[in-house]
């Protein structure tokens, strides 16, 4: 045993003491060298970061259907979809039409719109002249949580 | 010069249920009360089909099926996402907001003049349709009535354009021409007994009471009504309220989905009551003096035996602890409660709130260590609730079964609130 640890006043944990983990901003360091950690403390990784850049226009939509398994949305997948992404050629959109939700890639070009399946089983649905389209939101990412 | 803008939602219960569901476009939808009783919302192509508001939807089967209105429960979690959300987007705009009901927000908007009010109001208008697919309807004015008013404007069509009206840059001539064509119960805290006063008195369009002789209105009605005679002309008496002021009562009550005969059902109702109304008053860092606790038959049914009480009893020493407060209110409850009778409504009232600093003690409990036993434990359970949603941790005393609770038939899927809700997107074409 070194001898320090007898002096007096010297703080000796017992062995299996339970302990206390402290924020770093808690801890003031008054003098010496700095933690080199300081700076980069709450930076943990946050997938709603990733996910969502726009909390309050971005909802969830559930996927039922193969017909966008070639833009690896899948049966069961949970779409992110934020409002406030304008809606261009080669997004993929949730689309109102008909009286359905729908989701699929949006194709505007040359006067043709069109959502696009993702699917050969799938033919492209033409919007016409008459026909409604509301292209409700962007779809700008995807998740799944699996039952494990 | 302050400016405020008063922005409101169109047909706000409405537009929620139908911005999920792309079947409901251009069809007509009302939201029912509680226990899907009355309409208390109505899309626009129920206006137009002359529906009032507070129908009870019982007396509406036929024409409902004639125009096929599809009616819904309150999806009250629905409506406060969406809520929060629009006063999110409109906190943009301005460094102060008053969000002054769950669809009607106050803007300050003084020094926002270059922009220009009615591009300003266009831009809100815009931003909330973008990014919420809600409409809104902008009034502007340098009181907080007269921007009330200017909405009321904006969305009847009868000034501005686009579902926006600004008030500050129209000139008295047309404000008096404006002013003459609304009838003065559509000004903001005239209600239908003072505009019925007013109306004897021969005023009758907003321009006639802007017109009145303040000190008359104050003599005769209050000062409240003299200061908005004195907001119609522009003196802006009325701040905004940024921060709700701390409820001195907190209520819970309902109707149940059927007559309940037994005390073990009212007292499982009352005491789920009872742990809402403690959580918000434990949100709020207050405690409650006092509990009233009252039931009621079926007013509606004055051929059933009719019968109903309320009792408010004082505490020993004022609580938060859920625990404490059933107890009394349970204790109160088996007083009032009569058997023999069908009741339809029971509710508590928590009352003599302070702020749990000014708690004083009683002179025979200690205040001590027990006390922080109870605040610990009620923080427990907040936290358990608001984690995992009310009720995942409640007394024994709320029960399991709820044979008492109400009716919400139609209630459309807490699309953005559960993750068993959320709206189906197909990929089946």
């Amino acid at each position: 045993m070194p001898e320090v640890a007898f002096a007096s006043g010297v703080f000796i944990p017992l062995p299996g003491a339970p302990k206390l983990t402290l924020p770093l901003d808690e801890v003031r360091v008054s003098a010496g060298f700095p933690s080199p950690a300081a700076d980069y403390e709450d930076k943990r990784l946050d997938i709603n970061e990733y996910l969502v850049r726009n909390p309050v226009s971005t909802f969830f939509f559930s996927v039922q259907g193969d017909s966008m398994e070639g833009a690896e949305i899948f049966d069961g997948d949970i779409l992110v979809v934020d409002k406030s992404v304008r809606p261009n050629h080669g997004h993929i959109v949730i689309a109102f039409v008909d009286g359905q939700r729908l989701v699929k890639r949006l194709y505007r070009r040359a006067g043709r719109i069109a959502l696009v399946a993702e699917n050969p089983k799938y033919p492209a649905l033409d919007i016409g002249e008459e026909q409604e389209l509301v292209v409700w939101g962007v779809v700008v990412g995807k998740f799944k949580r699996f039952g494990a | 010069m302050p400016v405020f803008a008063l922005v409101d939602c169109n047909n706000f219960y409405a537009s929620c249920e139908k911005l999920f569901d792309p079947k409901l476009k251009d069809r007509p939808v009302v939201v029912l009360s509680n226990n899907d009783g009355c309409v208390v919302a109505r899309s626009a192509e129920v206006k137009k089909l002359g529906i009032p508001m507070g129908a009870p939807w019982f007396k509406l089967r036929d024409e409902a099926r004639r125009y096929g209105i599809v009616a819904f429960s309150s999806n009250y979690a629905l409506y406060a996402d969406l809520s929060n959300r629009v006063v999110q987007v409109l906190s943009n705009f301005s460094p102060s907001i008053e969000v002054y009901s769950i669809d009607e927000s106050f803007l300050d908007l003084s020094g926002f003049e270059r922009v220009g009010y009615q591009t300003y109001g266009a831009e809100i208008r815009q931003r909330v349709a973008d990014w919420l697919g809600l409409a809104v309807c902008v009034g502007v004015g340098t009181t907080k009535t007269l921007a009330k008013l200017a909405n009321h404007a904006a969305k009847k069509n009868l000034a501005g354009a686009d579902g926006v009206c600004d008030f500050t840059t129209m000139d008295e001539h047309e404000l008096t021409k404006l002013f003459s064509c609304i009838d003065v119960s559509e000004v903001w805290g005239v209600g239908r007994k003072i505009s019925a006063r007013l109306e004897a008195m021969g005023i009758h369009t907003v321009q006639q009471l802007r017109d009145s002789d303040a000190e008359t209105i104050r003599s005769q009605f209050s000062v409240v009504l003299e200061r908005t005679v004195r907001e119609l002309r522009g003196v802006s008496c009325l701040d905004l309220q940024e921060v709700v002021p701390e409820k001195q009562q907190i209520m819970s009550s309902r109707s149940f989905g059927q007559l309940i005969y037994d005390l073990a059902d009212l007292e499982e109702a009352v005491a789920n009551y009872v742990g809402k109304a403690a959580e918000k008053l434990r949100a709020q860092g207050s405690l409650a003096g006092a509990v009233q606790v009252y039931i009621r038959t079926n007013i509606f049914k004055p051929e059933v035996p009719q019968y109903q009480r309320s009792f408010t009893v004082p505490l020993p020493e004022a609580s938060s602890d859920t625990r404490v407060l059933t107890k009394w209110a349970l204790k109160v409850l088996r007083r009032i409660y009569r058997p023999g009778y069908g009741y339809h409504k029971a509710g508590i009232t928590l009352m003599n709130i302070a702020p749990a600093a000014n708690q004083q003690f009683s002179l025979f409990t200690s205040g001590g260590a027990g006390d922080a036993r109870s605040q610990a434990l009620m923080g427990v359970l907040d936290g358990i609730n608001g984690k995992y949603g009310r009720g995942t941790v409640r007394l024994a005393a709320e029960g399991v079964e709820k044979a008492w609770q109400m009716r919400r038939e139609n209630l459309s899927p807490g699309y953005t609130t559960d993750w068993d809700g959320l709206p189906v997107a197909f990929a089946r074409k």
